[in-house]
This record gives C-alpha cells, sequence and structure tokens, in this order.
C-alpha cells in the first residue's frame, strides 16, 4: 500500500466538476472529526496463525500475511498463483470462490492489484489473496480450481484488460466486443469515448 | 459429474461456425434480449436438438452503466444512491451492504436503534423482492393469478417506504453512519398491520401453487444443481440454500441487528426449482418473524454514529457482504484517504448465480429455460451494474 499513487483523476467535465464541491468544507470540518480519527486511524497489523506459519514455512518471503481491520490478507508474490490458490482450495477448504477483482494504480511499476476474495464454508473464514502484476502479464486463470472464475475473469478483462492465460474464453462480458480500451483503468477517458462515440452514432458535436 | 474442475471447466457453448443452421440437427436460436421472460434485458443463444437445449450462451451487459467507474468519481456519500439502483427491487439491501461497507472503512458502528431500523426495511425489502419474484416467476410458468396477489401485497411494503423516506423503490433509505430519518408516527403499527395483513396472503399463493398439479411438474426435477455445483460456481442465496446447503450470511456473519434475531434458515433437498420455490416461501415467513422480533425490541436512541461530515477514511481496503434477496452481495472498496473511493467492486448475486444457467438447462427443454431464468430470480441491472 505504501507505494499507492493517489491519481488526480483525469481532468474532464461530467463528474468532475462536482467533486471539488463537497471537498470545499473540508477545510472547515476535519479539526473535530478527523482529529481523533487520525491517532486511531486503522493500520495493516501483522496476521499470525497455524495457516499463515506453514505456508511462510513453504513460500518464504514470497508471501505477506497481514491483517486490516479484522479482515485477513495474504499478498503473494504473482509467481505463487495458481499453485498458492489451489493449496487453499484442497488444503485448507476455501472451496468458494467469492469474487476476482482488480485494482489499477497506474504510477507504480507492477500496475495492477490482482485480488481473491476466498470463503471456506468448513470454517466460517473469509480472508483475500492480493499480487501485483504488470500490464503485459498474463497472470493463470483459475477456471480450473473454482469454475465461478469464468465470468469474474473476464469482467476483469473487460474492465481492466488483464489476460488470464488457460481461460476458455477470454473475451468482453458486459461491454460490446468492439469496445475501445479498459473502463476501469485510472487513464481511461470517459468523455473522449462520449464524444466520438455521439460523433459518430448521432452525428453532433458533442453529447455534453 | 462431481468434481468442479471436470464438470464445470465445459465451455457454455462453442457456437460452431462452419454449420449452418438447417441442414444440422442442432438449431441456434436467439432469446432475447427484448423477452417477457428474461426479466429485462438478458440474451441467450440456446443451441438446441429440437426441443432439447444441447447448450446456452448469456449474452449480458445491455444495461452495463459503469457503476463501480462512476463510484471513483463521486464522494462516499454521492455513491450512496447509485447502488439502490442496481437490485432495483431490493434497492434497501444494497443500500445496507454498501453503508455499511463504508461504515467498516471508517471504522465506526452504525448506533442500535439505525441497526434494527436497517434490519426492519431491508426483511420488509426481501418480501418484496419475494414477491416480485414469485409473481413474474409463475407468470413465465403460465399460472397469472399470483401475479396479482402479489403485486396487490407488494405494495404495503413500498407503502410503508413510502411513508418512511418519501421514495417506493430506489430508496435511498439509509446514509453511511445510520440512517437519515426517524421512523415515522405509527411506524411500528404500520409494520405489525402489515406483518398481520401478510402471514395469511403467504398462505394463499401456496394455495395457489404448492400442490397445484401443473406448478408441481412444471418446477420439480427441473433446472436441478447440487450444492457441490453451486459452491464450486460461487451460487448464493436461496439457490444455494434449496440445494442443502445451510448457509445464509444472516447466520453465518451477521451485520445488521442479526445476530439478536431468532430465526431458521430454511433448506431444500433436490435442488430443483419447486425446492428453490419452498425455500423462497419459508424464507418469507421468516422474515415476518424477524420482523416482529424487531419492532417488538427496538431500542431508542440516535439513529446516526458519530461520522465526519466529509467521509475520508484512512488508506486501506475492505470487504463487506450481506446477504441480499439474491444471494451474497458484496462490496470490497480500497481508499486511498481521499473524499472518494479509489476502487469500489461490487459483487453482485445475481452476475454470479446467473452462471449456474449453463449447468442447469442442459438437457432439459427450451420451456424449462424459462422456467430456470424465472427461479434463479435474477435482477439485470445488478447482473449488469
Amino acid at each position: 500500500m505504501s507505494e499507492e499513487t493517489k491519481t488526480p483523476p483525469p481532468p474532464e467535465g461530467g463528474a468532475q466538476p462536482a467533486a471539488p464541491k463537497p471537498a470545499a468544507p473540508a477545510p472547515a470540518a476535519p479539526p473535530k472529526p478527523a482529529a481523533p480519527a487520525k491517532p486511531a486511524g486503522p493500520v495493516p497489523l501483522p496476521w499470525d496463525s497455524p495457516l499463515v506459519a506453514k505456508y511462510k514455512r513453504q513460500f518464504g518471503s514470497g508471501l505477506e500475511a497481514q491483517s486490516y481491520l479484522g479482515q485477513n490478507y495474504f499478498t503473494v508474490d504473482s509467481s505463487l498463483i495458481p499453485n498458492f490458490l489451489l493449496l487453499l482450495r484442497d488444503d485448507e477448504g476455501f472451496d468458494y470462490c467469492v469474487d476476482i477483482t482488480a485494482v489499477h494504480y497506474p504510477k507504480r511499476e507492477k500496475q495492477f492489484d490482482l485480488v481473491w476474495i476466498l470463503y471456506s464454508h468448513g470454517k466460517n473464514e473469509r480472508i483475500r489473496v492480493k499480487t501485483q502484476i504488470a500490464e503485459t502479464d498474463t497472470p493463470p486463470s483459475s477456471v480450473a480450481i473454482w469454475p465461478t472464475a469464468n465470468w469474474l475473469e473476464r469482467e476483469v478483462f473487460d474492465m481492466f484488460g488483464i489476460r488470464f492465460e488457460g481461460h476458455p474464453d477470454m473475451k468482453r462480458i458486459l461491454l460490446p466486443d468492439g469496445w475501445k480500451g479498459y473502463p476501469l483503468r485510472k487513464d481511461y477517458g470517459i468523455i473522449q469515448q462520449d464524444t466520438e462515440w455521439v460523433q459518430i452514432n448521432l452525428g453532433i458535436e458533442s453529447g455534453q | 459429474m462431481t468434481d468442479p474442475t471436470t464438470t464445470l471447466s465445459r465451455n457454455p457453448l462453442d457456437l460452431d461456425e462452419s454449420r449452418t443452421f438447417l441442414d444440422a440437427n442442432e438449431l441456434v436460436i436467439n432469446m432475447g434480449p427484448q423477452h417477457p421472460a428474461t426479466h429485462g434485458v438478458l440474451r441467450v443463444i440456446l443451441k438446441l436438438d429440437g426441443e432439447k437445449v444441447l447448450g446456452t450462451e448469456c449474452v449480458i451487459g445491455y444495461l452495463h452503466r459503469g457503476v463501480e467507474k462512476i463510484a471513483e468519481n463521486r464522494t462516499y456519500t454521492m455513491f450512496n444512491p447509485y447502488v439502490d439502483r442496481m437490485d432495483y427491487v431490493a434497492a434497501v439491501s444494497n443500500a445496507l451492504g454498501y453503508c455499511e461497507a463504508v461504515e467498516k472503512l471508517l471504522n465506526v458502528e452504525a448506533p442500535p436503534r439505525a441497526r434494527y431500523i436497517r434490519s426492519i426495511l431491508t426483511e420488509l425489502n426481501r418480501i418484496a423482492s419475494h414477491q416480485l419474484w414469485l409473481g413474474t416467476h409463475a407468470l413465465d410458468i403460465g399460472a397469472m393469478t399470483p401475479l396479482f396477489y402479489t403485486f396487490r401485497d407488494r405494495e404495503e411494503i413500498l407503502k410503508i417506504f413510502e411513508k418512511y423516506c418519501g421514495a417506493r423503490l430506489t430508496t435511498h433509505a439509509f446514509r453511511i453512519g445510520g440512517c437519515q430519518y426517524e421512523t415515522y408516527d405509527g411506524f411500528e403499527k404500520d409494520v405489525l398491520n402489515f406483518l398481520q395483513f401478510v402471514a395469511p396472503k403467504i398462505d394463499e399463493y401456496e394455495e395457489l401453487l404448492t400442490t397445484n398439479r401443473i406448478w408441481v411438474e412444471r418446477t420439480k426435477n427441473i433446472g436441478v444443481i447440487s450444492a457441490k455445483d453451486c459452491i464450486a460456481l460461487g451460487v448464493t442465496g436461496p439457490v444455494l440454500r434449496a440445494s442443502g446447503v445451510k448457509w445464509d450470511l444472516r447466520k453465518a456473519q451477521p451485520y445488521a441487528a442479526y445476530k439478536d434475531f431468532d430465526f431458521e434458515i430454511p433448506i431444500g433437498q433436490n435442488g430443483d426449482t419447486y425446492d428453490r420455490y419452498i425455500v423462497r416461501m419459508a424464507e418469507m415467513r421468516q422474515s415476518l418473524r424477524i420482523i416482529r422480533q424487531a419492532v417488538d425490541a427496538i431500542p431508542e436512541g440516535p439513529i446516526m454514529a458519530k461520522v465526519p461530515k466529509v467521509i475520508k477514511p484512512a488508506v486501506g481496503e475492505i470487504y463487506h457482504s450481506i446477504e441480499a434477496p439474491k444471494g451474497e452481495l458484496g462490496y470490497f472498496i480500497v481508499s486511498d484517504g481521499s473524499t472518494q473511493p479509489y476502487r469500489v467492486r461490487v459483487r453482485p448475486p445475481s452476475f454470479v448465480n446467473l452462471q449456474a444457467l449453463d449447468l442447469m438447462v442442459r438437457g432439459a427443454l427450451v420451456a424449462d429455460v424459462i422456467a430456470v431464468i424465472g427461479t434463479l430470480d435474477i435482477v439485470l441491472g445488478e447482473v449488469d451494474r
């Protein structure tokens, strides 16, 4: 999280003018609510458990385990990915893959955080597995581990352009096949897309 | 049929491009997106042999509004009303999940009274959602009467919402940190009256359908899915429970005020369309139980926690999920310490459940596809977001 980049969203119309507005009273408001929140500000704590110790022994420095606000997560090296997930399913009973998603940090060298949210029906426990990948990486698909990953990975591809290696049907899911760009990347311009679309399809200068 | 790696990795339909339509036994037809039984704008490509379904492919995204992108360009508070527009028949549940997720991120907790109000409204919404599901599902299968019954009774819930917050469908009933509105005078009485009113109505729906021969023939052993496949496919909610898995987030990881209430998790055995119907009917009765307990025990006190006027969570990320009427509705929120979320990911139950359609209808008849789409209880606003 330390390398996290705070990207100012691209300066565009639409949503942007609205955003500074609520921020305006910020200087006035924080003194009382923000001040007590700051010292108590939650920080990631190390997460210790037999499960963590076991995998730390096995994978060493490729794996970190932390806990934030009571929620546990592993940060692993991307090379461990299919195997570690498979171990979690088979040995630890994380039989239910709740969600697969990504977060884009454009200023980082490895631009994407890939996140698996897992749940174990047997233990009633929820964990997350995170890894960092570069834009050109093709992480291995986990469809063979959890079939539910099929659509979830397709959505990640659709929105972030991350191709999963070994996915049976890697194509867009929510957007039309001919769509340009990957909308949930931080550098994706909403307004340019919109202007182009109305110019081509409606024959007007701008939809704004 | 049991190992998920082998059962489900089969790809939904490889449309064989080299074959022309009519000189083969296989026929590819297109259902939707504008079709009364697809509950919105769902397009299903069916590969048929006569009337038998060989495979399906869902084409979705017609209602995609980029909710997750919108979130990144709004403040936490401004995004709140948007979540109502995902599963618009259960807007209250969406809002509950989002508000609780942001509260978790802020490390605050809504006061007890707010949590009770939230539970009451969410359960009312669950009943409304199930009523709408029952009416439309029965209509798809050919029973027209239940639609009129359920819509008539659902109206009473919407009236309570309207009196509480002024809106009927996209209610925006909750705020981050609690509720905006105190209950109106006579709220408890209205809710208790509604409970009394609707309990016999649920029996009435059951009278129409449960032993109805046509209904039974159309739903028993249709769209069967095993518990193992459900878990492998990430299916949640009544569909999972009808396959015999006793799992409900209200019990497994209680939120709002659910740990105070005594209720049961209805489950089915066969995982077929009929069992899912029975489970949802039983769930409505359990919701009545929860609401009654909540109204009886609703505590006095504030309805808003101390939340800063400008919501600026510390850098970090959180996942929070609730048991929406359709299944596990989760929010994964990443904060970069600013007033706007860095990333909001919605884990929609309908989207994930819809993925099971292919498995459930293979080998069935075309008419069963209609029944299965109905029984999955999808809302396209949530599938597409």
